[in-house]
């Protein structure tokens, strides 16, 4: 069964969106069990589901929580619903069709966390979605699942929406803290970890959109009921965006360990015009792309590291044979170059180099030593920056040479024969 | 010297409630004069710095971070054209062609009588119904040339 919907039931039932119709999808029924818990027993359920974190790095969440400097208080919770990863744009149908499913979430979290004030972070072009939110915290509110002593507990919580103004890098969470802060969303050296020294220097909890809903289940079910889905490391589901050759893109959820050829010719539908599958990035544009023949590749962590990728953000970007790789690659570079912060040098002037080289390749106005300078140029970017947007424009570029050196070659037997 | 609209001024008491810390208001502030003068002038930087007690050059700083915030004047309806990778590979570029010269415009200008502005964007997470662009606060996905018409043509 590749596909199960845990997050994504019953999502397209019209006003989902409204708390009547939630709590009568079982809406908020979570919190009766999780507060007669421990918060540090919440923490351990979560510890025991294995759920890791969906906004890219697959850290696992509860293992996140529990750093959390010691006494030091308040903290804060940030949840990171600053979607912006090319080809992803699942967060975005949470939060329109079902946005106190992850109210609900932030409430476990900061339970489990003894977290009193919350922000959600949106991207500045969702302000649809952060206006439907602040309505949804109103309704909330007035349910009394939000505010001072929640339901007779003794536990508060305050949520306010923010919206960012236009900035990729806002979506690693030390730069979506310097931009709450009123800053520049430029990345913060690490250690200190938000865990011990977040927003305000507090200790702070950053979770994706998707990590937060999947709390309301687990707090149900339980941590062995999530962990009993999907493999041994990789558990539960999965919402997977497949976007652009196929012949049904869409939002899918799926349990982690499905073969992206399910995932691409059953789900999505196949190939568009029935072409032939050419490569693939199965994680968001900051993840290496693989050729065809890797398509049996299991879509679980452990998987797709061993194939030389990552899950990422679960974007899964679908490719024919039409397209020639140093064409993508460019536009991608073009992307990296467009949202390096400038910060650190290696990623602020290699994103650039990386770019002019493309251009200089596809105007056929360069030789086949250009391959091995855009190589040498990763070389000095990769895993030489402080945060990953370096390693990101890298991805394709490596990955690119390493499975479609022909495409490059043949950019340069045009140019040889001065038809470019 | 520069002043809020009334409305305005209930927004940002409600806003300045949120955070424990004024300066994190400064995104929330200016997006709220982006959206009422269509760009934030040096006068609304200053009065920005003066509410949050921080220094116009704080405020320039972290306005020319964004992408969202203009200087300048903008259209009635600013037009953000998604060309990054799964628009790219359903044709984005094409109708992104389609749309300048439709409006006789380049990407990036505005028109003369001011009614649109036109950009080529970063991927706005709508991938999965891409090509796609947004108009003003609206996600318009899955286009057309036909399409695109008829949406431009709808606006007043």
């Amino acid at each position: 069964m590749p596909e199960m919907k845990l997050l994504f039931k019953n999502i397209d039932r019209e006003n989902l969106h409204t708390i009547d119709v939630y709590e009568d999808e079982g809406g908020y029924k979570s919190l009766d069990k999780l507060f007669a818990m421990k918060p540090d027993d919440v923490i351990a359920m979560v510890k025991t589901s294995g759920l890791r974190g969906r906004g890219g790095a697959g850290f696992p969440a509860g293992l996140k929580w529990s750093f959390l400097a010691k006494d030091v208080f308040p903290r804060y919770l940030c949840c990171n619903a600053d979607e912006s990863e090319p080809g992803t744009c699942k967060d975005r149908e949470l939060l329109m069709k079902n946005p106190h499913l992850l109210i609900e979430g932030m409430i476990i979290c900061s339970y489990a966390c003894k977290i009193e004030i919350g922000y959600i972070y949106f991207r500045g072009e969702f302000q649809d979605a952060a206006d439907l939110m602040d309505e949804c915290l109103e309704e909330a509110k007035a349910k009394g699942y939000l505010g001072k002593n929640i339901k007779g507990t003794g536990f508060n919580l305050e949520i306010h929406t923010h919206l960012g103004a236009g900035a990729y890098i806002c979506g690693e969470e030390s730069a979506l803290l310097n931009s709450l802060e009123g800053g520049r969303g430029e990345p913060r050296m690490k250690p200190p970890f938000p865990a011990v020294e977040g927003l305000y220097s507090k200790p702070t909890v950053i979770n994706n959109v998707e990590t937060l809903c999947v709390l309301p289940w687990i707090t149900r079910e339980g941590g062995e009921a999530y962990a009993a889905i999907g493999t041994e490391k990789s558990t539960g589901t999965k919402l997977v965006s497949i976007s652009g050759h196929v012949k049904k893109p869409g939002n899918y959820e799926v349990v982690l360990g499905t073969p992206m050829r399910e995932m691409i010719y059953d789900m999505a539908g196949g190939i568009r015009d029935d072409n032939n599958l050419k490569a693939f990035i199965p994680g968001g544009s900051s993840v290496p792309m693989l050729p065809a023949d890797m398509v049996d590749t299991l879509y679980d962590y452990e998987s797709l590291k061993e194939a030389g990728t990552m899950l990422g953000s679960g974007a899964l970007i679908v490719i024919d044979d039409q397209v020639n790789i140093v064409e993508s690659t460019t536009r991608l570079v073009s992307f990296y170059m467009h949202e390096s912060c400038g910060k650190c040098t290696p990623c602020r002037e290699g994103t650039r180099w990386l770019y002019q080289i493309l251009n200089r390749i596809m105007d056929g106005k360069g030789a086949d030593d250009l391959v091995e300078k855009l190589e040498d140029i990763c070389d000095n970017m990769e895993m030489k920056a402080f945060c990953p947007l370096a390693d990101a424009a890298v991805a394709p570029v490596m990955s690119g040479i390493k499975h479609f050196r022909k495409d490059y070659e043949d950019y340069f037997k045009k140019m040889a024969a001065g038809a470019v | 010297m520069y002043a809020f609209s009334q409305a305005a001024e209930q927004k940002i008491e409600k806003i300045l409630l949120k955070y424990p810390n004024k300066v994190s208001a400064l995104l929330p502030l200016l997006t709220l004069t982006q959206r009422e003068e269509s760009y934030i002038s040096p006068d609304a930087m200053e009065e920005i710095g003066r509410r949050l007690d921080v220094s116009p050059a704080y405020v320039q700083s972290v306005l020319t971070f964004y992408t969202m915030y203009s200087t300048q004047p903008v259209g009635k309806y600013v037009i953000l054209f998604c060309i990054n990778i799964s628009c790219q590979l359903n044709g984005c570029d094409d109708l992104l062609d389609y749309t300048a010269k439709k409006l006789c415009i380049e990407p990036g200008e505005t028109t003369p009588d001011k009614k649109f502005t036109l950009k080529r964007e970063e991927c706005l997470a709508d991938c999965t119904r891409g090509p796609m662009m947004r108009v003003n606060d609206i996600y318009h996905g899955n286009l057309t040339c036909e399409k695109i018409d008829q949406i431009l043509d709808s606006l007043a």
